[in-house]
C-alpha cells in the first residue's frame, strides 16, 4: 500500500459518518474505487425499497474527498464549498459503487467529479460534481 | 389512517402536523441520522438534525458530515412538496445543490427549513436551509428540483400486480 493510500484509509478510520454509512475504499495506487455494500437503514422509500438520496448523497460526497485526499498534498481532508448531485434513476437494495475523478487540481480549490452505479457500470444511478477547499 | 385525509391538500398537512414527530419514523436512513420535523405549514417544512457522534465528519473539528444536512435538506424539500401538491403524489428528488456558507458549530443541533416554492404539472421546484438560529447566519442553503409521479393505481388485495 502506497503512503497516501495508507494515510486515507487511516483518515477513513477516525470518522464516525464513514462507519455510520458503512463504506470503504478499495485503493490501488491512486486508483479508488467505493463500495458502500447494502444495508437497510440506507433505505429512503421502504414501499418501493429504494436507498435514501441522502445516502447515496453523503457516499458520494465522501468518494470525492477521499479520491481528493488521496491525490492531493494536503495535511487535512477537503472542506465541501458546494455539491450538486443528479439523481438519475432509483438506488435499488443491493450495493453501491462509486468512483471519482479530480476535474480540477487548483492551489486552493479543486473540481471533483464522482458517480455511482450498481449492477451495472453504465448505467449510473447518481452523479456528483463538487468543489472543495483544499486546507 | 383513512387515505381520504391525504387526498386534499388542507386536511394532509394537518395530518403531516398531527404525526410531525414521528414522520420519519418509517424513513430508515432518517431514523438512521436522527433528524425530526417540527413543523408543517403548506409548501413549507422545518426540521432538526441533533449533534450525534456517530454523524461527525471532520473529526478535529468535530462537526457533522455535510452529507447529514444534504439528507435532511432533501427529506424536507420532498415533504414540503407533499404539503403543497393539490392531490397526493409521490416526488422524487432529480437533482440537489447545496452550498456551505459556514460550518456548522459542534454539539449543536441544526435546523432545517424547506420551501416548495413553484410548482409545474410534472416539476416541484424547492429551496431550503440549515442554521442553528435563523436564516440570517445561515449553514448551508439549497436548492433542488423534484419529479413529481404520476398517480399509482392502488392495488387491492387478491389482486395481480
Amino acid at each position: 500500500m502506497s503512503r497516501r493510500s495508507e494515510d486515507l484509509q487511516a483518515f477513513l478510520q477516525r470518522v464516525p459518518i464513514v462507519a455510520t454509512l458503512g463504506m470503504r475504499c478499495d485503493v490501488k495506487g491512486d486508483d479508488m474505487t467505493a463500495v458502500l455494500p447494502f444495508e437497510k437503514k440506507l433505505i429512503g422509500n421502504v414501499a418501493i425499497q429504494a436507498l435514501h438520496g441522502g445516502a447515496m448523497g453523503t457516499f458520494l460526497e465522501l468518494t470525492a474527498m477521499a479520491q481528493l485526499f488521496l491525490q492531493a498534498d494536503v495535511a487535512r481532508p477537503p472542506r465541501t464549498i458546494n455539491i450538486t448531485v443528479d439523481f438519475l434513476r432509483q438506488g435499488k437494495a443491493e450495493d453501491l459503487y462509486a468512483r471519482a475523478e479530480v476535474v480540477k487540481m487548483g492551489r486552493r480549490m479543486a473540481s471533483v467529479r464522482a458517480e455511482a452505479w450498481q449492477a451495472e457500470r453504465d448505467r449510473p444511478v447518481a452523479a456528483l460534481l463538487g468543489h472543495f477547499l483544499l486546507r | 389512517m383513512d387515505p381520504s385525509d391525504l387526498a386534499d391538500r388542507e386536511a394532509r398537512i394537518r395530518m403531516m402536523q398531527a404525526h410531525k414527530a414521528h414522520m420519519t419514523q418509517f424513513v430508515p436512513w432518517a431514523s438512521e441520522t436522527g433528524f425530526t420535523v417540527t413543523q408543517v405549514e403548506r409548501g413549507h417544512v422545518w426540521g432538526v438534525q441533533p449533534f450525534l457522534e456517530k454523524l461527525i465528519g471532520d473529526p478535529d473539528e468535530r462537526v457533522i458530515h455535510g452529507g447529514v444536512i444534504t439528507t435532511m435538506l432533501d427529506n424536507l424539500c420532498g415533504m414540503a412538496c407533499a404539503a403543497q401538491l393539490e392531490e397526493l403524489r409521490f416526488v422524487a428528488t432529480l437533482d440537489m445543490r447545496i452550498d456551505y456558507m459556514r460550518p456548522a458549530e459542534s454539539e449543536r443541533p441544526v435546523i432545517g427549513e424547506a420551501e416548495c416554492y413553484h410548482l409545474t404539472r410534472s416539476v416541484a421546484f424547492c429551496r431550503a436551509w440549515a442554521y442553528h438560529e435563523s436564516q440570517d447566519k445561515v449553514i448551508a442553503t439549497a436548492q433542488g428540483a423534484f419529479a413529481i409521479n404520476m398517480p399509482r393505481p392502488l392495488i387491492r388485495p387478491g389482486e395481480a400486480i
